[in-house]
């Protein structure tokens, strides 16, 4: 990357993260204010008569799949609606026509969404250390698997925003995809505790590797093949990567 | 000479099967600056597209300084500042955050993106606006921002795709006189307008597009040695008696004293008074009733679309 490129890269990234820290009410206390009331509802009301999962009280099992639940969204979120705005407006053709390469351009959004993602986590696990005396096990892993989900989930955004039509539609994947797939993938519960049809289906499901390895992450609880779910991740964002470079590539949503 | 952008056999067809350009072949002299005519949905806006790099190209060739600009995407978009025609500002940025953006996106260095912005901004008036969004400043500042922020960068080549639509009649002027600044700086400018009069005032050279296809491509010169007549408008001290003709020509009147003469190529306009004179009649006032621009391209459009 040259120097020009990278000047390039540099105000794209500048430009997303004031774009959420300007609107911080809206970007990152909403995911405060919702764990807040996960740890208080789910965590102390009902978690003290479920009682221990694996050795660890109900609230410390679920912290890390509650955790990242807002890294997910966030992330996602984060790019599909700086890039779906910066289309509706057209000022995403003020980096079109500049010559930055597509690679950087979306390289800059996705960045973005993984510093978005980076600040609700460090926010809401803030909030956590109110609730438990929980430490993080693996701080280094942890922090891997922040940047590897907000990676894929930005990345998954960008697409998102490209196929986008209206505002409406980038509310459909986090409604209809992501926050089933986040509350199928053993969030509250061990993936064994589902039916079997639920339980082997889950292999398919990337947000139960997500909480799965930031449980271990967390915990130092291992509940699947961590290297299995690992490969799973990394494929998932070199592919995501790959169509959404192809469609910048293309112009897809942004040419005519 | 080096032509700044050369346009070859270039098509386009749209998803919806529009064809929006037909086997266009166009060049624009290094340092000319170049009117691109053409009515509503002609395919100014498409061609202007593709040389920036916003709409792809179905078929042929555009370079750019001789250099083709699919091969060479980053050469041709460092050479070239774009004023496209309808707003496409971030809207909840200040409008100084926009130039220091778009100076990024070029490679450029906040220090100096922040002294050009105070230079441009100073040029064109909206220095003191530079801390407010674009929703918070008229249509007319905003268009001189974009031409601010098409500059950013010293492109080589500027082109404006109406940018002076809506923009009322004083500053107009001051935009032309800044656009013949710039080209005196060695800056190509390629302009479309509605206004025929813009480019008659600022252009050496021009194209008239009309359906996808190129109907006109010459020097402004050679378009008014074409034309083949011209309607006058006269004011007269008397009235002009229904019938009368000079030289095979007849009168219109449209109002009382108001009379409409066309006169064909090769016909004395010096004459006609004259001869109106030797029946008393003085011509009190005379104008055109088009520009001359504008009566050739109503009629080469109007060929085009009989042929």
């Amino acid at each position: 990357m040259n120097y020009e490129v990278f000047i390039g890269f540099k105000t794209i990234v500048v430009k997303e993260t004031l774009r959420f820290a300007r609107i911080w009410i809206q970007t990152i206390l909403p995911s405060v204010i919702t764990i807040f009331l996960y740890i208080t509802i789910f965590g102390n009301f009902i978690g003290e008569r479920i009682g221990t999962i694996k050795d660890f009280s109900y609230v410390d099992y679920i912290i890390p799949g509650l955790i990242i639940m807002p890294i997910i969204t966030n992330s996602y979120m984060n790019v599909v609606g700086s890039f779906y705005s910066a289309r509706f407006q057209k000022s995403v053709e003020e980096v079109l026509v500049s010559p930055v390469p597509n690679y950087i351009i979306l390289l800059g959004y996705i960045t973005g969404g993984v510093l978005r993602a980076f600040c609700v986590g460090a926010a809401v696990y803030f909030v956590t250390t109110y609730f438990t005396e929980l430490k993080i096990s693996n701080l280094g892993f942890t922090l891997i698997m922040t940047f590897l989900t907000a990676f894929l989930f930005s990345t998954a955004g960008f697409i998102n925003a490209v196929y986008a039509k209206s505002f409406d539609d980038i509310n459909i994947i986090p409604t209809f995809v992501l926050a089933p797939l986040t509350y199928l993938g053993g969030t509250f519960y061990p993936i064994e505790a589902l039916p079997v049809f639920w339980k082997e289906a889950s292999i398919f499901n990337p947000i139960a590797h997500l909480v799965s390895t930031f449980r271990y992450g967390f915990l130092n609880l291992v509940e699947t093949d961590l290297t299995l779910s690992l490969l799973i991740i990394i494929s998932l964002i070199v592919i995501l990567f790959l169509i959404a470079l192809t469609l910048l590539s293309k112009g897809i949503g942004v040419k005519n | 000479m080096e032509n700044a952008i050369d346009i070859t056999n270039l098509n386009k067809v749209y998803k919806n099967k529009v064809i929006a350009l037909e086997n266009i072949n166009l060049s624009v002299k290094k340092g000319d600056i170049f009117a691109f005519l053409g009515p509503n949905g002609a395919g100014k806006s498409t061609a202007i597209g593709i040389i920036s790099s916003l709409v792809t190209i179905t078929s042929g060739n555009v370079s750019v300084f001789g250099k083709n600009i699919q091969k060479n995407p980053e050469f041709a978009k460092k050479n070239i500042g774009l004023v496209p025609q309808e707003f496409n500002l971030n809207q909840f940025i200040s409008i100084e955050e926009t130039m220091i953006n778009t100076a990024g996106y070029f490679g450029i260095t906040k220090d100096i993106a922040y002294k050009r912005t105070e230079k441009l901004f100073h040029k064109l008036g909206i220095w003191e606006k530079r801390k407010n969004t674009p929703r918070e400043i008229s249509g007319g500042m905003k268009r001189r921002l974009m031409i601010a922020r098409a500059l950013i960068h010293k492109p080589n080549i500027l082109i404006l795709d109406e940018p002076t639509a809506g923009v009322d009649t004083e500053l107009r002027l001051y935009m032309w006189d800044f656009l013949k600044e710039i080209n005196s700086r060695g800056v190509s400018i390629i302009l479309t307008t509605h206004y025929l009069e813009e480019a008659e005032r600022l252009c050496k050279n021009l194209a008239i597009i009309h359906k996808g296809t190129i109907i006109q491509h010459s020097s402004m010169e050679k378009v008014f040695e074409k034309r083949r007549s011209h309607t006058y408008i006269l004011k007269t001290s008397e009235p002009i008696n229904k019938g009368t003709t000079i030289n095979g020509l007849s009168f219109i009147k449209t109002d009382k004293h108001t009379y409409e003469i066309t006169i064909s190529n090769g016909i004395s306009v010096t004459d006609i008074i004259e001869k109106l004179k030797l029946k008393n009649i003085n011509v009190v006032s005379m104008s055109s009733k088009r520009n001359i621009l504008e009566e050739l391209f109503i009629e080469l459009t109007k060929e085009k679309t009989q042929s």
